[in-house]
């Protein structure tokens, strides 16, 4: 630890050298990947308040990462994971970042949970023209060319589902949130899908951070009846809004829960018997029948303990490995890039365990959005599974305003 | 109306499980003076003691409730002995080292028990709820309530009616004296901290049902807690109890006038102005020191 926090200090002191020669830049980063074997960051937070997600993320790429070594590698060369612990803090992501990106030429870097993070490292991404894989599902309205984004965006988990939960629950929604931007922007979206199939909001309303007692929320609950709570709350505040829920007695038959951010993560927390009943909207859930899926759970169980569960941003941090895989195998071994690394992803189909992925040239995934419903072992049923794959639109809110191959373009 | 009296049930409720918590922390801070830092991290130990024994042992959490007490009391005595006790002229390091202590506490629950938020069980007993026209109240936050008064209630006894609290009381008003008159300071000390630990690990083990189970859940909660002892005023029962009460229902109604962040903007806003005009609290103690 203490010699890498000194290597770290100067790392940041030859940062500063190297950014004011524009030229040293350029050929540094044209240099990488000649070794015999290929760098690749994993940064994911191991300590610090997000850890508790976050390290499952890292546990699922670093497995995909020695799955792949086991098999050989690419072109006969192994994947070298560079591990950092950024501690849960933004400008750490960002420290970090730069170092995985400069000092240890990592062609690509897996890694953030949370949309902070990645804010965060993506003017070093940018700058330093490198590929930064994003796995979770997030609120969309970014289009950088150096992120790869494994997750939802609002339009493929509330497309099926809005529709959908009008038509059996009834058109009352009541929103409710953490106060950050994620929420926000998911709200802004369900809102005009609303309008569109004939719902309505009867209140919305956003919770601090941690938040963690609702009984006032629960009450507004009883007295509005509305038919359906559209939850955005995430992390502890998630499992104690379930449990304080199901604690008042309020019925999931008449009014359930749909998430857009309840895991297996925020199942096992909350206990089954609270949880049961209510639904989620994502594009994987652990109980997904597909022969990936199989293996995925098995080798991660038999790897972390039989009790550790997956859920749909462990799936992404997985099966973005091997999307970097796949493009790797499509190029030259002496032209890696992250830019060629990006180039050649486009396009890529790949069987995740959720289902055959594509990446989009905006690179966001087209993915196969399912609602589940949760049951008291613990595990979602899946009621709903998208009869197609669905294309991302990071914009979906935004009238005019498209994220494509060359970046965002505004009407 | 209903509106109103449920929500009147909220505070109340919220208020019962801010005076468990504060009332450790009013009773250390009242006969010691020491500002105890780690106390949010004793509430966290209860809830883990309390799903280490339903998880490995199979006890529900009633029944665990007087077994978290002693061992969490335990973990504060071996604190106090080992810490604190060296400390009680150097008010300034009491904090520093309270609050280190907190920190090692958290991490090394992280390590030993992991950093996942753990589940526990609810009672059985105690689910459901209880109607009374539309008044609807969870039974087990009833309990909770009831449970935080007589925990009250027995705190009162033990500082009036008996032999180690008539101590204690002396102890508080001229520490010098007392001992003069035979008073065994440091053993008065040692085991008033462990009452106010276990204290907070109760609390702890009754929060689980309803909260989630993280080695950093203390760190929000102890803050509610220093706000009930500083509005009631330092070291006083009934000031914990009025303050709890009043910052809990305080919250409620903000919380369904507005909603629950600009809730606690205002209730944060309102105990400034309390303290710029009654800066010892609701109840000081009078004692002279």
């Amino acid at each position: 630890m203490k010699r890498r926090d000194f290597l770290g200090g100067v790392g940041a002191v030859g940062t500063a050298g190297i950014l004011s020669t524009p030229a040293l830049l350029t050929s540094a980063s044209r240099a990488l990947a000649q070794g015999n074997d290929i760098p690749v960051g994993l940064l994911f937070s191991l300590t610090g308040a997000v850890a508790v997600v976050e390290s499952t993320l890292h546990d699922a790429a670093l497995m995909a990462i020695e799955e792949i070594n086991a098999a050989g590698g690419i072109h006969g060369r192994q994947l070298r994971p560079i591990i950092e612990d950024p501690a849960s803090d933004p400008a750490t992501y960002a420290d970090r970042a730069r170092r995985l990106m400069i000092r240890d030429k990592c062609v690509s870097v897996f890694g953030s949970y949370t949309s902070a993070s990645r804010q965060a490292v993506l003017p070093v991404t940018e700058q330093r023209k490198n590929l930064y894989w994003y796995p979770t599902l997030y609120e969309g309205r970014e289009c950088s060319r150096n992120v790869m984004y494994g997750g939802a965006v609002p339009n493929q988990q509330q497309d099926e589902l809005i529709p959908w939960a009008i038509e059996n629950f009834g058109p009352r929604f009541y929103m409710i949130g953490n106060n950050y931007v994620y929420p926000k922007e998911e709200n802004n979206y369900c809102k005009t899908l609303l309008s569109e199939y004939g719902g309505e909001v009867v209140h919305e309303e956003y919770v601090p951070l941690g938040h963690s007692d609702f009984s006032s929320v629960i009450n507004r609950i009883r007295s509005e009846q509305p038919d359906v709570i559209f939850a955005t709350v995430v992390g502890d505040s998630d499992v104690a809004f379930a449990r304080q829920y199901h604690a008042a007695e309020l019925d999931p038959a008449k009014m359930p829960v749909v998430s857009l951010t309840r895991s297996e993560v925020e199942v096992k927390a909350i206990g089954g018997e609270a949880a049961a009943g209510h639904f989620s909207s994502a594009p994987y859930f652990m109980g997904h029948d597909t022969p990936e899926n199989e293996k995925f759970v098995e080798a991660y169980k038999s790897r972390y303990g039989a009790d550790q569960v997956t859920h749909f941003v462990s799936e992404a941090a997985y099966f973005q490995v091997y999307q970097f895989k796949a493009a790797l195998e499509k190029l030259d071994p002496a032209n890696i890039t992250p830019e060629t690394i990006r180039d050649a992803a486009v396009g890529l189909t790949l069987n995740a365990p959720q289902g055959e992925i594509l990446i989009d040239e905006n690179l966001h995934t087209h993915l196969w959005p399912k609602i589940g419903q949760w049951q008291t072992n613990g595990q979602a049923e899946v009621l709903v599974e998208s009869t197609e794959r669905i294309a991302p639109k990071p914009y979906a809110a935004y009238d005019g305003q498209t994220c494509t191959g060359e970046g965002l373009v505004k009407a | 109306m209903d509106v109103i009296a449920n929500q009147l049930f909220a505070g109340l409720s919220m208020a019962s499980i801010m005076l468990m918590i504060a009332l450790g922390l009013a009773i250390i801070y009242g006969a010691m003076g020491v500002i105890n830092l780690a106390h949010g991290e004793f509430v966290m130990l209860g809830a883990y003691a309390t799903w280490a024994l339903q998880t490995y042992a199979g006890l529900g959490i009633l029944p665990a409730l007087p077994l978290v007490f002693v061992a969490v009391g335990a973990v504060g005595w071996v604190i106090e002995k080992v810490v604190v006790q060296n400390l009680y002229h150097r008010p300034l390091d009491t904090i520093l080292a309270t609050w280190g202590i907190g920190i090692i506490l958290q991490q090394a629950v992280r390590l030993g028990v992991g950093a996942e938020s753990r589940f526990v069980k609810g009672p059985e007993l105690l689910s459901g709820n209880t109607e009374i026209g539309p008044l609807i109240m969870s039974n087990y936050r009833l309990f909770v309530i009831f449970f935080s008064i007589a925990v009250l209630w027995g705190s009162w006894l033990l500082m009036t009616r008996t032999e180690f609290g008539m101590k204690l009381r002396a102890i508080i008003q001229n520490r010098s004296i007392s001992e003069c008159y035979g008073i065994e300071s440091k053993r008065v000390y040692s085991i008033t901290f462990a009452y106010g630990a276990g204290l907070a690990g109760i609390a702890g083990a009754l929060i689980t049902p309803l909260f989630s189970t993280i080695p950093t859940m203390g760190t929000g909660l102890v803050v509610d807690a220093f706000l009930v002892v500083i509005v009631g005023g330092l070291g006083s029962l009934i000031g914990a109890a009025t303050a709890s009460v009043l910052i809990g229902e305080a919250t409620a109604l903000f919380s369904m006038i507005m909603n629950d962040t600009l809730g606690r903007i205002a209730v944060l806003a309102g105990i400034i102005l309390l303290i710029r005009f009654r800066p010892r609290g609701l109840f000081p103690t009078e004692t002279r020191r």
